[in-house]
C-alpha cells in the first residue's frame, strides 16, 4: 500500500494523504462534502426560521393595524401636508416617497378615501370597526364582538371586521393530533412488537412491507379516501351528527402516522439484543412475557421516538385534514368539526393580501408551528436520553 | 345549457386540461425570447377553465400569440399583477382598495376593470330535501347558524349542515357581502375546497345545504330563490339571470396595468368581450355578458 504505512511516520500532509490512517483524496471529498450538506441543512432550517419570524415581526411589533374604520385626510388637504407627515400616513418608505409625483400622491390619497366609502354604513358606526384585532388581546383571548350573545374565540379573517383569534386553530390542530395519536401508536407499537419478537419470519416479511408501504400513498389520497368513504362508514357505525369532523380526520391521520411509528418502533424492538430474548425463554418465560417484560422496556426510548417523530408527522399534516374538516369550532368535542394550523395556512395563504394583517398572522401560526414541533422534538430527546441513562443502569 | 355538459365542466374535464396547461407553460417557456407576443393571464380559479378555453381558442386563430394561464386565486392574481409578472389579472370579486394602493405604489397608475363575465350562485340541496324555494333572508338566517333546523324552514326535523367554502375563495367573500350582508359565518359552517366538493357533500348529506356556481350533479339539486319573502322566486336560468330577475350574481373582472393594455393585449381583451368571447363563455356554463358591456 502507500509508503506511510511502511514507514510507520505520522504525518498530516495535505488532504489527510499522509496522515497514516489511509485517507485517500476521495475520501477527503466525501467527507468534506458530508460536512458541508449537513452545514447547509442547519442553515435552511435557520433561514427558514428566519424568513417566517421577519414576516411575522411586524405583527409582533404591534406595527399592524387591522381596524377597518381610520381617520382619512381628504385629497384636497394634500398640498397642506408636510412630507414628513404625508409619508407616515400614505404607508412609504422615504426612496418611494421621493420617487413619487404628485399626481401618483393624489391618487394614493384618493384611494385612502375610497377604501372608506367601501365600507357599508352598518358597519361604519360599529365600535368594533375600531378594534385594532391583531392585539394580542384580541388573538388569545375571547371577545364579544357585535351581533355574538357571548364572549367567543372567532376565527374569521375575511370579511369587514376581520376575526383572527387563534385559539380555535390551536385547539383544531390538537384535538385531530390526539386523535389521530391515540389510534395510531397502540396499534403500531403493538404491530412493532408482534412483528418484531412474535411473528414467524414469512409472516413478518410480508406484514413489514405492507405497512410499511402505507406510507407511500400521497396523504392527498388518503384525505380523498377519508372525504369519500370512511367519513360515511364511520357516521353509520357511531352515529354522530356533523359528516366531516375531527374525528374522522383524526383517524385519517392516524393511517399517515401508523407507518412512521410502526417502522421505527420496530426497528428499535429488532435492535434489542438476542441474547435478552434468549435469556428470558431460556429462564421459562412465555414468548408473550418475554416481549412484553423484557424487549418492549430494552428499546423504550427508540419506541418514544416513534411517538415522537409521529406526532410531529400529525400535526405537521395538511392535505388530510384539509379535506376532511376545516370548520373553525371552538370546541373540544371529537365530533364536532376542526380547523388545522396547517389547513389554515395552506388554505388562506394564497388570497391573503401580501404584507397584510391576514398574511403576517399567517406566518405567526407558521413560527407556532414550528416553535411547537421544535419544543416537542427537544423534550422528545432529553427524555429519550433520560430513559437511555436509565435502562442501562446508569442513574 | 344541458346539465351533463356542466358537471363536466366541473370535474374531470379539470383534470383533463391539466396536460393542456403544462403544454401551454412548456411552449410559452419555449417561445420566449422569440418574436412573438406573449401574454400571461393569472388570477381566480372560477375563471381560469374559462380563460383556457379562450387561451385556446384565440391561440388557435391567431398563431403569432402565445397565451399562458395560470390560476392561484384572485388575490394571487393581483399580486402578481403588482410585480408585474402577469399582464392580465383574472378576478372573482372586485379589485379592493388595498390592492389599488399597492398597484399605484408598483407602477403608479389605478390597473383598469373589464367585465368578462357574469356568475349565477346556486343553492344547493340534497334531492332528498322536500325544500323547492329559499328566500335570501332565510339563506341569511341558515349561513350565519340562526335557523339551525330544517323544521323552521317547513321541511322535516332535522338540523341542517352548512357547507360553505374556504375564505380565500371569490366566491365566499361575495356570499358573505351579498347574501349574510357581511354578518359571519356560523363557526359550525364546514368549509369546503371547490365548488364540486361542496356539491359532492351535499349530494352525500340530505340535511346539507351548500352555494356555488351554477353546476349540477347526481344526488344534489337546486333551489328556486326569492328576492324578499313577498316576491317570486326564480329559478338560477340564463334568461334570468341576465334579466336580472335571480338575486344571487356576480360579475367576473379581468384587471390590467395600463400601461400594457394595448397592442397584442388590448386586441385580446377586445375578442373576449365580442360576440365570439362571449359564446365560449356559455359554453364553459358561465352567463354571457348583456350586450350594453360587449365590444362590438
Amino acid at each position: 500500500m502507500s509508503s506511510s504505512q511502511n514507514t510507520g511516520k505520522r504525518s498530516h500532509g495535505w488532504m489527510g494523504i499522509h496522515r497514516g490512517h489511509q485517507a485517500r483524496p476521495l475520501e477527503w471529498v466525501a467527507e468534506k462534502f458530508i460536512f458541508g450538506v449537513s452545514l447547509s441543512a442547519i442553515l435552511m432550517v435557520l433561514l427558514i426560521f428566519l424568513f417566517v419570524a421577519r414576516e411575522a415581526a411586524p405583527l409582533l411589533l404591534g406595527q399592524m393595524n387591522s381596524a377597518p374604520v381610520q381617520e382619512v385626510i381628504p385629497v384636497s388637504e394634500l398640498d397642506k401636508l408636510s412630507p414628513a407627515q404625508l409619508q407616515p400616513y400614505l404607508g412609504l418608505t422615504p426612496q418611494e416617497f421621493v420617487a413619487m409625483d404628485r399626481e401618483t400622491l393624489k391618487s394614493l390619497m384618493e384611494v385612502k378615501v375610497e377604501a372608506q366609502d367601501e365600507i357599508p354604513a352598518g358597519f361604519r358606526n360599529d365600535p368594533d370597526a375600531r378594534i385594532n384585532s391583531t392585539q394580542w388581546r384580541y388573538l388569545l383571548r375571547p371577545h364579544q364582538w357585535t351581533g355574538y350573545s357571548k364572549p367567543e374565540f372567532i376565527w374569521q379573517p375575511v370579511g369587514q371586521i376581520k376575526k383572527y383569534n387563534l385559539i380555535p386553530l390551536l385547539v383544531g390542530s390538537l384535538k385531530t393530533t390526539l386523535i389521530g395519536l391515540l389510534f395510531a401508536v397502540p396499534l403500531a407499537v403493538g404491530a412493532a412488537i408482534y412483528v418484531s419478537q412474535l411473528a414467524r419470519p414469512r409472516v413478518r416479511e410480508v406484514i413489514k412491507p405492507t405497512i410499511e408501504m402505507l406510507s407511500g400513498i400521497p396523504s392527498v389520497v388518503v384525505g380523498f379516501f377519508a372525504l369519500l368513504v370512511m367519513a360515511t362508514v364511520l357516521q353509520s357505525v357511531f352515529g354522530y351528527q356533523t359528516r366531516l369532523n375531527a374525528f374522522v380526520a383524526g383517524i385519517a391521520l392516524g393511517f399517515a402516522v401508523i407507518p412512521v411509528v410502526f417502522s421505527i418502533a420496530e426497528d428499535a424492538l429488532t435492535s434489542v439484543p438476542q441474547s435478552y430474548t434468549q435469556a428470558a425463554l431460556a429462564l421459562g418465560s412465555s414468548k408473550w412475557q418475554a416481549a412484553w417484560q423484557i424487549a418492549l422496556p430494552a428499546a423504550l426510548p427508540g419506541v418514544f421516538a416513534a411517538m415522537v417523530l409521529g406526532f410531529g408527522r400529525a400535526i405537521g399534516e395538511t392535505m388530510i385534514v384539509l379535506m376532511v374538516c376545516s370548520a373553525s369550532v371552538m370546541s373540544w368535542n371529537i365530533f364536532d368539526s376542526a380547523r388545522s394550523i396547517t389547513t389554515t395556512i395552506a388554505a388562506e395563504m394564497a388570497e391573503a393580501v401580501s404584507g397584510g394583517p391576514h398574511y403576517r398572522i399567517l406566518f405567526l401560526l407558521g413560527a407556532l408551528l414550528f416553535a411547537v414541533t421544535f419544543v416537542l422534538n427537544m423534550i422528545g430527546d432529553v427524555v429519550m436520553h433520560r430513559l437511555k441513562l436509565k435502562l442501562e443502569g446508569r442513574r | 345549457m344541458n346539465p351533463k355538459t356542466k358537471m363536466n365542466y366541473h370535474a374531470p374535464q379539470n383534470m383533463k386540461t391539466m396536460p393542456g396547461k403544462i403544454l401551454i407553460a412548456a411552449a410559452t417557456l419555449m417561445m420566449a425570447g422569440s418574436s412573438r407576443a406573449d401574454i400571461t393571464v393569472k388570477g381566480s380559479d372560477t375563471l381560469v377553465i374559462l380563460a383556457q378555453k379562450w387561451a385556446e381558442v384565440y391561440m388557435g386563430q391567431n398563431t403569432g400569440t402565445k397565451i399562458q394561464v395560470t390560476g392561484g386565486g384572485t388575490g394571487t392574481g393581483f399580486a402578481a399583477l403588482q410585480n408585474q409578472t402577469t399582464d392580465l389579472c383574472d378576478a372573482s370579486r372586485k379589485i379592493k382598495a388595498k390592492e389599488i394602493e399597492a398597484c399605484i405604489k408598483a407602477f403608479g397608475k389605478r390597473p383598469t376593470e373589464y367585465k368578462v363575465a357574469i356568475d349565477g350562485l346556486s343553492i344547493y340541496v340534497s334531492t332528498d330535501n322536500p325544500l323547492k324555494e329559499i328566500s335570501v333572508q332565510q339563506l341569511e338566517a341558515i349561513f350565519t347558524g340562526k335557523i339551525k333546523s330544517w323544521k323552521q324552514l317547513g321541511g322535516p326535523d332535522a338540523p341542517i349542515t352548512v357547507y360553505s367554502r374556504e375564505n380565500s375563495s371569490g366566491t365566499y367573500e361575495f356570499f358573505k357581502e351579498h347574501v349574510l350582508q357581511g354578518k359571519d359565518f356560523a363557526a359550525s359552517a364546514q368549509t369546503m375546497p371547490g365548488t364540486a366538493a361542496v356539491l359532492q357533500a351535499v349530494a352525500k348529506d340530505r340535511n346539507g345545504i351548500g352555494y356555488g356556481g351554477a353546476a349540477y350533479g347526481a344526488g344534489a339539486k337546486h333551489l328556486a330563490v326569492k328576492a324578499d319573502d313577498s316576491s317570486p322566486a326564480v329559478e338560477p336560468t340564463e334568461e334570468n339571470v341576465l334579466a336580472q330577475k335571480y338575486p344571487i350574481w356576480r360579475h367576473l373582472f379581468i384587471y390590467v396595468n395600463p400601461a400594457l393594455d394595448k397592442g397584442e393585449v388590448a386586441a385580446y381583451l377586445k375578442w373576449m368581450r365580442s360576440e365570439e368571447g362571449q359564446k365560449i363563455v356559455k359554453d364553459v356554463g358561465y352567463f354571457p355578458l348583456p350586450a350594453s358591456l360587449r365590444e362590438k
